[in-house]
């Protein structure tokens, strides 16, 4: 292939990237416009006079959301690490009767519907009590990640050697030891992949935050944008401003861990 | 080392398997024959210690909320039986009386053309994506990771953006047709367009999925597969046609199975977006079913439940299907 050939492609490659990428720069555009150029006809396509009103209103009226989202983001990691790892080594390596059933188990949950779990749940929090809680709203959002993470656990860990296992037995471990001093350290990448995932998904959880946390004191920053679109829509600027960040976790998590995120698309839909 | 491995290697369960074949000679003493036993079943106990959560929370947050759903959906639940209880017992009526509504039909259709329209568009454009991305050139590597960010990034962020860019008056959409000298859509707000403008917002969406799986199945066809094609002059589309689609039958039956199973859930997309009008013209099953649950003043669980219902055996028909696929493949 000669390098002019190359470099045609790679040009062809970056009009296609710009044309997918297109509506996210309108949204950083949108973002940084006057509200007097807001409804001007034909649009700016760049931020002439650009802005920060938007960025003032997102952080004088969306701190309380972004924290709220940030701590069910962790809490849904730490749920779903706690128990999808031990799940995982178990089924990769200590071979349970009856694992096949559970695995098949946790692909069926993974295909129902979000709007029929948040339905179910709705019913059992608002007699518990956690209806409009972020513990409430943890637990509902693990729900998206927790099955994934199983199987990714699980196929990541039947990659371990054998003998690594056996030799921390021959050491005097026993399946505790030997799950958190050696399956655990050599499954950092799972660990990150699923964690990236876990957090990305509750960031991003609508369902469950307008079903379940709707009347909540804390609410998350997708919450935060759909009440924006509905009470000011005047006010594009401030909305697509909260949505670039409400953005920056999945361009974080895009550009710190690249192969991670992709590892993790094809492991829902390729590995058992 | 050598030593330690061959130490190990005389764990229970081998040596009990050893047995089994008739490798050892002489029988094995009684008290040997339950240590392993003893030991056999301690390793069943550690299994199913460690699966403990999970088995406990699957049935405490998806089989009870399943459970529960599906009770609601054959009660006929008011507001004051909902908060304390005790709501008869209806059978199937809310069932009978989701079939009779005029939204049903409409609502079945949508989901239909939804996910077919957004099923076809998604898999050719990330399929030829895909193979677009399969000649290495400089920097395929990075534009490959970027056209992940549609699939990566809040729903919400995402349909808000297409509203704005659809928007009627303000949109850039309409702003190109007028530059064109075309007349201006009412996309979201007319009932012509609301279902076409949410299908766009969605394949849009969609893409990187369909481009990274299909990449990745791709990659796993052998270079001497299309190596000996070209030996044998085939070449361009013949190629395609003949070599490259066939190989990528198992991975596309499973990625466009896998996405329909997704698309016909979606919600978010949908309720952002129109809302599922106007006038019940963007409906599909998800949206109606959070419409009746969720979006009015006085919710209508039990007939919410009933759709959301009627949306999980739609799920998981496909669903089954999707893991016999897959199976097979594992063992093929």
């Amino acid at each position: 292939m000669s390098a002019a050939r190359s470099w045609g492609k790679t040009a062809i490659g970056l009009v296609l990237t710009g044309l997918m990428l297109f509506p996210v720069y309108w949204m950083i555009n949108v973002s940084f416009t006057r509200d007097q150029d807001m409804r001007k006809s034909p649009p700016h396509l760049f931020p002439v006079d650009g802005t920060l009103e938007g960025y003032r209103a997102v952080l004088e009226q969306q701190g309380p959301y972004l924290v709220t989202s940030l701590v069910v983001g962790l809490g849904t990691v730490a749920v779903t690490l706690l128990i999808a790892a031990p799940a995982g080594y178990s089924l990769a390596k200590l071979r349970p009767r009856g694992g096949g059933a559970l695995s098949f188990a946790l692909l069926i949950a993974q295909m129902i519907p979000g709007i029929i779990m948040a339905m179910g749940f709705y019913a059992i929090f608002l007699s518990t009590g956690v209806l409009n809680t972020i513990p409430g709203l943890i637990v509902a959002d693990s729900t998206l990640a927790v099955p994934f993470a199983v199987l990714v656990f699980t196929a990541f860990m039947s990659g371990i050697p054998e003998e690594l296992l056996q030799a921390a037995r021959v050491d005097g471990a026993g399946v505790l030891r030997t799950f958190w001093s050696v399956v655990l350290p050599v499954s950092r990448n799972s660990l990150i992949t699923v964690s990236l995932f876990a957090f990305l998904w509750a960031w991003s959880d609508f369902i469950f935050a307008s079903t379940l946390d709707q009347g909540g004191d804390h609410q998350p920053i997708t919450l935060g944008i759909y009440h924006y679109i509905g009470n000011n829509n005047q006010q594009w600027n401030a909305i697509m401003a909260t949505a670039v960040i409400a953005s920056i976790p999945a361009a974080v998590l895009l550009v710190i861990a690249q192969r991670y995120v992709a590892a993790g698309v094809t492991a829902g839909a390729m590995k058992d | 080392m050598k030593g330690t491995m061959n130490h190990v290697t005389q764990t229970p369960a081998s040596s009990v398997a050893g047995e089994r074949r008739g490798r050892a000679p002489v029988p094995p003493s009684h008290g040997r024959r339950r240590a392993a036993v003893r030991r056999r079943w301690s390793g069943q106990w550690a299994a199913w210690a460690f699966l403990a959560p999970v088995v406990v929370y699957l049935l405490v947050f998806y089989a009870y909320p399943l459970y529960n759903n599906l009770d609601l959906s054959l009660r006929d639940y008011t507001v004051r039986s909902f908060v304390q209880g005790g709501a008869p017992f209806t059978g199937f009526a809310n069932y009978g009386k989701v079939f009779a509504d005029p939204t049903f039909g409409p609502a079945l259709w949508h989901t239909v053309v939804f996910t077919a329209v957004s099923l076809v568009f998604q898999f050719t454009i990330g399929l030829a994506l895909a193979l677009f991305f399969t000649r290495h050139f400089r920097l395929s590597a990075t534009l490959r990771a970027l056209f992940l960010v549609p699939w990566l990034l809040p729903l919400i962020v995402s349909s808000s953006t297409w509203s704005w860019l659809l928007n009627s008056d303000s949109g850039l959409v309409n702003a190109l047709l007028a530059a064109f000298g075309a007349a201006p859509v009412n996309w979201l707000t007319s009932p012509d367009w609301s279902l076409w403008s949410v299908t766009i917002a969605n394949i849009w969406i969609g893409i990187p999925f369909n481009l990274v799986v299909l990449y990745s199945g791709l990659q796993a066809i052998p270079a001497q597969v299309n190596e000996a094609a070209e030996l044998d002059g085939a070449i361009g589309w013949q190629r395609f046609w003949k070599v490259t689609l066939p190989l990528l039958r198992p991975v596309s039956a499973i990625t466009l199975l896998l996405g329909l199973v997704y698309t016909l859930k979606v919600f978010d997309i949908i309720w952002i977006m129109t809302k599922g009008g106007p006038s019940d013209s963007s409906t599909t099953l998800a949206t109606w079913s959070y419409r009746l649950g969720f979006g009015n003043l006085l919710p209508a669980f039990g007939p919410g439940a009933a759709v959301g219902n009627l949306l999980i055996v739609m799920a998981l028909a496909f669903g089954l299907v999707y893991i016999y696929l897959q199976r097979r493949q594992a063992f093929a």
